[in-house]
């Protein structure tokens, strides 16, 4: 099993006509055919889009309601730049899309409020904004992390960041452990998934033997989570889970690059961190180059 | 971004906010004019840099003894001897770190008889996604130390973004500041005056500490710190006008042109990186290997050649830089883009101190072979792990 997205799912592509989302979806294409099905543009609807690449043609249609009317889609993937971003969300939500991944960077926060407060209303789930997507290895590519480093296998990843999200899944290769599903949920303040929702699922998909979680300064979200496995062991509910933090040495009230990565008013550092997930069970990795190995060894118990 | 104390009020005061009547002076000359367009008898005197802490803080150049970064005037000749004294000088607090700021800008206000003295802010409550206020009636002292002390003193209240501040949720704060009479009518208008600067305006922090209660009852906004989202700043042209391009670092400023997240830190290893998590990761290892990274620096998702040149270049701007490590993971980037702007970069400026490269993911194999051909005295590191150790073994021998 996997969690969120597989071989089945239908997607659709708001901002599929520009240079990221044309690129993201040839990639999304070579991945074991991942079910591209349809993109939207609100003035080139009836147009069709071609693949450079392949003989591959998607319907473009001028709104998501259409397009999810047409195709069935269940998941919308957003590459819009982030001034129209926010706007582009909401119409997914208005169009109950089950599961929107929005990987745009740089949508404004009072944005995202509004997003959010559509969202605590809808069916709908949100991944992202500011994310790396999804990947559920040899069946399904939602967004923009690279598919030749994972591998089929046991490990759930889940991340705040992109790039270490890759450290992790590329590491869990080469130990020959492989992944069941890869989730990078953001580096905004105001998101829709967090990491409580992510090892949620992970805890309750068989296929998934371990985890890897990988946070950074900033806010409470590791913190909840560690006081979620925490509840949830109590329960016999717990799986072998590997963690790093990114900002050890990141000077207080300065934001690092990811919107949500600012430790202020004392709060968000990484020891705090650190001890919460500790305190839950995790192994804390004190290298990023280690994740792999961390996990190994908390799979030895 | 952040702007100035008096800029804020500006800003606030268009919205209907009370503050005191105040002008911003650039020197002393221009002291004695601007404290008589005030009623006196009492100015203040407060120096203008983008930092907390001034009326603790201590000048530089100035005897130990001296007053702080904002200072009472009882005469003209006293607010003119203040400007005097403060202007041009550096001043040291809390937040600015050892280095200081040299105050460029003064403000000249309407002094105030104070009451009570509270603590106003609003900022994005990331666990509701909501702005929220946070009140409290110990104002004007860091409100990191109540937090500390006497947590149940302060009282956050997150507001529903399709209501805004509604009549409950201004009573509500009027509870909490202990506010009655005038004052409490004031806060009554107050609280969503404030409320709709921050989101009509994309504040990322509106701080008022104090929000002072004064003798006659009334309240008034003393300070204002208010700091805005950058990625909002597209539609506020108006905003990026009050930037002070002097508050901030010369290779930040450059960095901001090219589109990179830089910050400038204080050790000897400069690091360019893809993807913030992994840029502060790679800060993380450095530190674990004994050295200290010199900044933090993400190129992001999509860099050009020209992009990583510039990035390049600002890294090795910086004297304190003895080495140099870049660490790419590709996915969306592109190895072999990142190994051309290295290349050429290296050719542009040159290359004085020892510089690792760590490459993988897309198009791997290319971007080493175009180090590898480039004739550069690169060292190659497998891991991130082993280009750590080598980057720390390079600088410190």
């Amino acid at each position: 099993m996997s969690i969120l997205v597989n071989k089945d799912t239908k997607i659709i592509v708001q901002g599929l006509t520009g240079k990221t989302g044309t690129f993201h979806t040839e990639q999304a294409l070579e991945y074991y055919g991942t079910k591209m099905v349809a993109g939207v543009h609100p003035k080139k609807g009836g147009e069709t889009w071609g693949s450079v690449e392949s003989a591959a043609q998607l319907p473009i249609f001028a709104s998501v309601g259409e397009a999810r009317e047409a195709t069935g889609a269940d998941a919308s993937v957003i590459y819009v730049p982030p001034a129209g971003a926010g706007a582009a969300i909401i119409e997914a939500i208005d169009a109950e899309v089950p599961f929107i991944v929005c990987i745009t960077e740089g949508i404004p926060v009072a944005d995202m409020v509004k997003v959010k407060a559509k969202l605590d209303k809808s069916g709908s789930r949100l991944l992202g904004p500011n994310c790396p997507g999804i990947l559920t290895p040899e069946e399904c590519k939602i967004g923009i992390m690279p598919g030749s480093i994972f591998k089929k296998g046991s490990v759930g990843v889940v991340s705040r960041s992109g790039t270490l999200t890759y450290e992790a899944v590329f590491q869990t290769t080469n130990a020959g452990l492989g992944q069941t599903t890869a989730v990078g949920i953001g580096g905004d303040p105001v998101k829709g998934t967090e990491f409580i929702d992510v090892l949620e699922m992970f805890l309750a998909d068989d296929e998934t033997e371990s985890i890897i979680m990988i946070g950074e300064i900033g806010g409470s979200a590791e913190e909840d989570a560690a006081q979620f496995l925490i509840d949830e062991a109590k329960k016999g509910r717990k799986k072998p889970t590997a963690g790093f933090i990114a900002g050890r040495t990141a000077p207080p009230g300065r934001t690092m690059g990811h919107a949500g990565a600012v430790i202020s008013g004392g709060k968000g550092g990484a020891e705090d961190k650190t001890a919460a997930m500790e305190a839950a069970g995790i192994r804390v990795s004190p290298s990023p180059a280690k994740l792999g190995e961390t996990l190994l060894e908390a799979l030895k118990g | 971004m952040n702007i100035h104390e008096y800029q804020a009020k500006a800003v606030l005061k268009d919205f209907g906010a009370p503050v005191a009547d105040g002008v911003a002076i650039f020197s002393a000359d221009e002291a004695e004019a601007a404290a008589k367009q005030l009623p006196g008898p009492l100015w203040v005197v407060k120096t203008q840099i983008h930092a907390g802490g001034r009326g603790k803080g201590k000048f530089k150049e100035l005897p130990a003894d001296a007053k702080g970064g904002v200072r009472l005037a009882f005469s003209l000749d006293e607010v003119t001897a203040h400007a005097k004294d403060m202007l041009g000088n550096t001043l040291v607090t809390k937040q600015t770190g050892e280095a200081g700021k040299v105050v460029n800008r003064l403000y000249i206000e309407d002094g105030a008889d104070i009451e009570r003295e509270l603590y106003l802010s609003i900022l994005v409550d990331r666990t509701v996604g909501r702005p929220a206020f946070v009140v409290s009636t110990e104002g004007g002292m860091d409100i990191e130390a109540v937090a500390e002390e006497t947590p149940e003193k302060i009282i956050t209240l997150p507001i529903d973004p399709e209501t805004g501040v509604t009549e409950a949720d201004a009573a509500r704060l009027c509870d909490a500041l202990a506010l009655d009479g005038a004052a409490r009518q004031d806060g009554m208008t107050l609280f969503p005056i404030l409320h709709k600067a921050f989101v009509e305006k994309d504040m990322s922090l509106l701080e008022v500490n104090p929000l002072i209660v004064m003798k006659d009852g009334r309240l008034r906004v003393l300070d204002a710190k208010v700091s805005f989202d950058g990625n909002a700043m597209f539609r506020h042209p108006d905003i990026m006008e009050l930037r002070d391009i002097t508050e901030e670092d010369a290779k930040e400023i450059e960095a901001s042109k090219h589109d990179l997240a830089y910050v400038a830190l204080d050790g000897d290893i400069g690091c360019m990186v893809n993807g913030a998590g992994l840029a502060m990761a790679t800060m993380d290892i450095i530190k674990l290997y004994g050295a200290e990274p010199a900044n933090f620096l993400d190129v992001g998702g999509g860099a050009s050649k020209e992009k990583v040149t510039a990035a390049f270049k600002i890294i090795t701007s910086d004297p304190n830089v003895k080495g140099i490590l870049v660490n790419i993971f590709g996915g969306i980037m592109r190895c072999d883009v990142i190994a051309e702007g290295v290349v050429a970069a290296v050719k542009e400026v040159g290359l004085q101190v020892p510089l690792v490269v760590r490459l993988e993911g897309t198009n791997v194999e290319l971007g080493k072979k175009i180090i590898n051909e480039s004739g550069l005295n690169v060292i190659a590191a497998d891991d991130l792990d082993d280009a750590a150790q080598k980057i720390v073994k390079a600088v410190k021998g």
